[in-house]
């Protein structure tokens, strides 16, 4: 399998913005950021093409979204996410005694993952533990 | 609950009705002092205490934007003093720059009732706004800086004093603000690019107008709009060696405008611009010159800000200043200019006994106190947390009352200090009724509130009980810590007739109103100014004039004081 | 609020740290139906504020969460913090400061953490001004005097959309009539959309900034640098960049989370500080971080002004006690100290890292929200609350500290509360409870 490692950037983006008014259940808040943005020669380094599902994974999780192009150049090397509930899944919730989670600048891996789905929001908030205790 | 209150049997000092320590008793029904009451009424005994209106500061620096960049600047100063939550208040943190609910709890303690925060930049007035609000039990407002204002610096250039006091009022009224502050005239617009204006008849870059007349502009504006507080002027220069002749020429520089025997210029913590000398190392005090000033001319008024010794954090307007003040210090450092009209700046800073020029500096303090003859013409501050916190006051009334006190003090200061200084020389001790008279029934005539500091008749029941027994005066005096105890715990607060503290402790703490004023032009000459400003408003400010105002629906209990505009 | 269509002018936007005030909003029949001078964000939320709301508080019972009254909801929150030893109040940036207030005494009142949005921003700029200090300004006098424009990781094109057209690059201002008059510098890891507007875009590696500005300050003093480059820059760019930032005006330096969510954090702040302040013994220079949310700021004045801490306060103590990276939201989390959560206006579920989710879902929650989001999902207690500045009015604080009035245009939608009269009921109920020593 090709595998590569990669410097993650989670951020904002207008599409991320935009999107998120509109609610984030929508089908537009999915496609505007369940996806990872990933420069065109690195992706040529794993055989993918824009379009196709990865797997992103770093020390803390793996997720897997969709790859596309950047909407502003990247570096080779750096990939970005928009800030998600499926950029998160692969953040740790170390803050160095800041307070702050690192969200950027974090050593991943992109690999294919063409056959595997990506997961929605109620899927992955299900993922999440279960309470000890209910009211 | 009643609603009346008899205090029974106290000393009560009244100065501005002439009450100068007698025993009597003070009658309070719903929030007012009355002449008698009934039975039901609470019965407070005060036998052998003092009673006093509640007290008045005029300039102490408690909210606003630059006061919680403050507390945001200084963990560290908050960390040593905390308050904790009790059943009737709220917990907080407290030294120099305390949260709200502690500034009010404290001024309640030592028995102030009535706060005005001193500078409000015009754009955020409504961030200083929400802080008042937010200070329970004392009553307040805020004076808007007006010294450096694009607007009234064009006016004032063009000759426009009717046009320039038409938009102050207009200011007045949409900020709910209560008088006109100056600070470092032209100094802060000219800071706008990192530079420093040194004198009162230097051109304000691109302005074409000099902070005289800035000042004389402004003092004539304060006089066509009647507003119930002179102009409160913090002087060019600050901080300079040499400044006293500043603060003289700019009180000087009015001098024409009198009025009969009411000042028409405050001139705000002198102690910081009454500097003698030419340098760091021949730094004098110019107390002397700046009281013999005050002494032969009536149109003037003065409050202290005098020192403490010890940590506290500097922040004012004059945002030069402040960077000057870091540069000397190298202590951290935070600036805010803010479009239009003014800025600000905030410098921790530590007074030292053995530093020789914050020796200087808490004799010309205490200097001008006692040299000034008129307690009706300075007032008591420490320009909180400029000089030191509020809560420092009992120790500044020690000084002023017991020679002993001063004498303690300065047999600890830096020597060359002591040898220079005029104060170990000084006799005067302080009597309480010229206490009474710097803490509350000065600064409430010298605000124009007509009623506050004083126990006439209809007057606000804001009532301060201290223990202190007049007859053991004497003793006080060289017991100085005993005198601090007692006007740092009041035995009794009452706030607007309700007993708020008991012996230094919060029974109960309810909001204050906010006053503010309102001049009113006639309304063709007001919709004519509206017109013109509404135009370059837009491009002047970020914001619009809609989001400038503040409704009076804004403030939690707002109180208007109105005034006959002559124009 | 009636048939008629009206249109608001002077409306303050409620999406980003802009505060912009100058939107036209049109409304009919308590529906927005046209804005104007806003930007693609802002427009997107007039419009479309109604998708996914909730429309009912509910509670979740056997596993599912299902509609409620609102005494109900009310009730079983109180009784849920009243259970609790150290619940954890958060979110409060996309709410007014009149709301912030009431969740401030609520904190106190059950004795439990507060911490709002900042932690998770901007946090590490406020512990680099704890150090440092900050030289700034309002973004007015940005406009006016500004020739030199740095934005450092951020990329207001995106975020912050009419950043550079009402404040900075593309305004006009009283000194600075045109774009021409004005320089812009950008540095970033990326070639962002801002980044080509710039008159000089400096790409820096990853998580090499603190280097880069580093060698800047060295530059700006005249020290001689060593290294040809530095984070990827030649040293003869940087020190022409520095010969730039000395030449200038007035320079204003923008940065956003680029410093602060990079290893390093408050240690690439306290550069960025440090370097504005020593400019300033040369020119005139301001500082002004890119807040994101449009309360974020005045969440963080209410609970200075209140507490004398600007986020991750702890009243477990019964006074607040204060210090991010053991009191704030992921650490307190993390660490699994928290025994229920209160969220108000905010989406952990989606920002927060996964272990910090994690323990967020294990315990009782209560969100008061606008919309479905994760975290609603995941709740036991959910409020529907009314959308600040859209159909309840409150302050706010744009990222320069200028309060503002965010304004009702509408009508909220039936039965729908302010995030302030939920809190309030909450906390009333609290006292009530333990009163009651339930
Ligand atoms: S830039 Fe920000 S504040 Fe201005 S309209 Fe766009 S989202 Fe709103
Ligand atoms: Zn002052």
């Amino acid at each position: 399998m090709p595998k590569i490692q990669v410097t993650l950037l989670t951020g904002r983006s207008l599409g991320q913005g935009r999107a998120k008014e509109q609610g984030k259940l929508s089908e537009l808040y999915l496609e505007s950021v369940a996806c990872c943005e990933v420069q065109h020669e690195d992706l040529q380094n794993i055989g993918l093409e824009y379009g196709n599902n990865i797997r992103v994974t770093s020390n803390h999780g793996s997720v897997v979204v969709k790859v596309v192009a950047p909407t502003q150049p990247l570096p080779r090397g750096v990939v970005f996410m928009p800030y998600s509930i499926w950029a998160t899944q692969i953040l740790g919730s170390d803050t160095e005694g800041t307070g702050m989670p690192t969200y950027k600048c974090i050593p991943c891996t992109v690999e294919p993952a063409i056959d595997e789905k990506i997961m929605s929001i109620e899927e992955l908030t299900k993922k999440f533990p279960r309470k000890r205790s209910r009211s | 609950m009643s609603r009346e209150i008899a205090i029974l049997n106290g000393t009560v000092f009244d100065p501005t009705n002439r009450i100068f320590g007698e025993r009597m008793d003070i009658f309070v029904k719903d929030g007012k002092i009355v002449g008698s009451a009934s039975s039901k009424a609470q019965r407070i005994d005060a036998s052998g205490k003092v009673v006093m209106p509640g007290g008045v500061d005029i300039h102490s620096h408690i909210a606003g934007s630059k006061v919680n960049s403050g507390r945001l600047l200084r963990p560290e100063d908050h960390r040593k003093d905390v308050e904790v939550k009790t059943p009737t208040t709220h917990s907080g943190v407290g030294y120099s720059i305390p949260s709200t609910y502690t500034t009010g709890y404290r001024y309640a303690k030592m028995g102030y009732t009535t706060v005005f925060e001193p500078a409000t930049p015009p754009l955020k007035t409504r961030h200083t706004h929400e802080e008042l609000d937010s200070t329970p039990i004392i009553d307040k407002g805020c004076f808007p800086l007006f010294g450096n204002n694009w607007f009234v610096m064009e006016y004032l250039r063009d000759g426009k004093v009717e046009e320039c006091a038409t938009y102050v009022a207009w200011m007045l009224k949409a900020l709910k603000g209560y008088a006109i502050k100056i600070v470092d005239p032209g100094g802060v617009e000219v800071w706008g690019w990192g530079k420093f204006l040194r004198h009162l008849d230097e051109k304000v870059t691109h302005f074409n107008v000099t902070p005289r007349e800035i000042i004389r502009g402004l003092c004539k504006v304060n006089r066509l709009l009647n507003l119930p507080h002179p102009i409160h002027v913090h002087t060019n220069n600050l901080g300079n060696p040499g400044n006293y002749t500043t603060t003289i020429e700019t009180m000087d520089t009015v001098r024409d405008m009198a009025n009969g025997s009411k000042p028409i210029v405050h001139i705000t913590h002198v102690q910081f611009t009454g500097f003698s000398g030419s340098s760091w190392l021949n730094l004098g005090s110019g107390a002397p010159e700046i009281a013999e000033y005050v002494n032969k001319h009536g149109h003037v008024s003065v409050d202290l800000g005098q020192i403490i010794f010890g940590d506290t954090t500097t922040m004012t307007a004059d945002g030069p200043f402040q960077y000057f003040l870091h540069m000397l210090t190298d202590n951290k450092w935070v600036n805010m200019d803010v479009e239009v009209e003014t800025g600000s700046g905030i410098v921790p800073f530590q007074y030292k006994r053995s530093n020789y020029v914050n020796a200087i500096q808490w004799g010309i303090g205490l200097e001008l106190a006692l040299l000034i003859k008129d307690p009706w013409r300075v007032f008591m501050t420490t320009d909180h947390p400029n000089g030191g916190p509020f809560t420092y006051y009992p120790r500044v009334i020690a000084w002023l009352m017991s020679r002993k006190a001063r004498e303690r003090t300065l047999s600890k200061i830096n020597r060359t200090a002591r040898r220079r200084l005029t104060l170990p020389s000084i006799d005067r001790e302080y009597t309480l009724e010229e206490i009474a008279t710097i803490t509350r029934a000065a600064p409430a005539r010298s605000l124009g509130l007509k009623n506050k500091g004083h126990f006439g008749l209809g007057a606000d029941a804001d009532i301060a009980v201290y223990d202190i027994n007049p007859s053991d005066m004497d003793v006080l005096r060289r017991k100085p810590a005993k005198l601090r105890r007692a006007f740092g715990q009041a035995c009794y607060t009452i706030k607007n007739g309700a007993v708020v503290v008991r012996d230094g402790k919060i029974l109960k703490s309810p909001f204050g109103r906010t006053f503010y004023v309102e001049s009113q032009t006639k309304p063709e000459i007001e919709s004519n100014l509206l017109r013109s400003i509404e135009t370059r408003f837009r491009d002047y400010y970020t914001v619009g004039i809609e989001n400038y105002q503040i409704n009076e629906s804004y403030l939690r209990y707002p109180a208007k004081v109105r005034c006959e505009a002559e124009i | 609020m009636g048939l008629e269509e009206s249109t608001f002018r002077d409306v303050v936007c409620t999406v980003c740290g802009c505060c912009c005030d100058h939107l036209e909003v049109t409304v009919k029949e308590d529906t927005v139906v046209k804005v104007k001078n806003a930007c693609a964000m802002s427009t997107s939320k007039l419009l479309n504020y109604m998708n996914e709301r909730i429309m009912k508080p509910m509670i979740r019972r056997r596993g599912r969460l299902s509609g409620c009254s609102y005494r109900d909801a009310v009730d079983a929150a109180a009784k849920i913090l009243l259970k609790s030893r150290s619940p954890l109040l958060y979110g409060w940036s996309l709410t007014s400061c009149e709301a912030v207030e009431v969740g401030v005494e609520l904190a106190e009142e059950v004795g439990g953490f507060i911490d709002n949005t900042t932690s998770t921003c901007h946090g590490p700029t406020i512990l680099g001004v704890h150090e440092i200090g900050e030289s700034s300004s309002t973004l007015g006098e940005v406009r006016h005097r500004a020739d030199l424009i740095i934005y450092w990781g951020c990329n207001p094109i995106h975020a912050h959309p009419l950043h550079m057209s009402r404040y900075t690059l593309l305004s006009k201002g009283r000194f600075r009539k045109s774009r021409s008059e004005r320089t812009l510098i950008v540095v970033d890891v990326r070639r962002t959309d801002t980044a080509k507007m710039a008159d000089m875009f400096i790409q820096v590696e990853p998580n090499k900034d603190y280097e880069l500005i580093s060698a800047l300050r060295a530059a700006v003093r005249g020290d001689e640098i060593e290294q040809d480059e530095v984070g990827g820059v030649p040293t003869d760019l940087i020190e022409e960049v520095a010969e730039m930032l000395i030449s200038c005006d007035f320079g204003a330096l923008f940065f956003g989370l680029g410093l602060t969510m990079s290893p390093g954090k408050s240690e690439n702040v306290d550069a960025a500080l440090s370097l504005v302040r020593d400019l300033n013994s040369k020119t005139k220079f301001v500082i002004i971080p890119m807040r994101g949310h449009f309360n974020v700021n005045g969440a963080n004045n209410v609970m200075t002004w209140m507490t004398g801490y600007p986020y991750a306060i702890d009243f477990t103590r019964g006074f607040p006690y204060y210090n991010p990276g053991e009191t704030s939201a992921v650490d307190l989390l993390a660490r699994g100290e928290c025994d229920s959560a209160l969220i108000v206006a905010s989406d952990p579920v989606s920002n927060f890292p996964y272990k910090a989710t994690c323990n967020l879902t294990s315990i009782p929650l209560i969100t008061i929200d606008p919309h479905i989001t994760p975290t609603v999902l995941c709740s036991d207690v959910v409020f529907p609350s009314a959308l600040v500045g859209i159909e309840t009015s409150g302050t706010v604080y744009r990222m320069d500290g200028v309060p503002l009035v965010a304004r009702k245009l509408v009508e909220p939608p039936r039965n729908i509360r302010s995030d302030i009269e939920i809190l309030r009921d909450i906390l009333r109920r609290y006292r009530n409870l333990k009163r009651l020593g339930r």
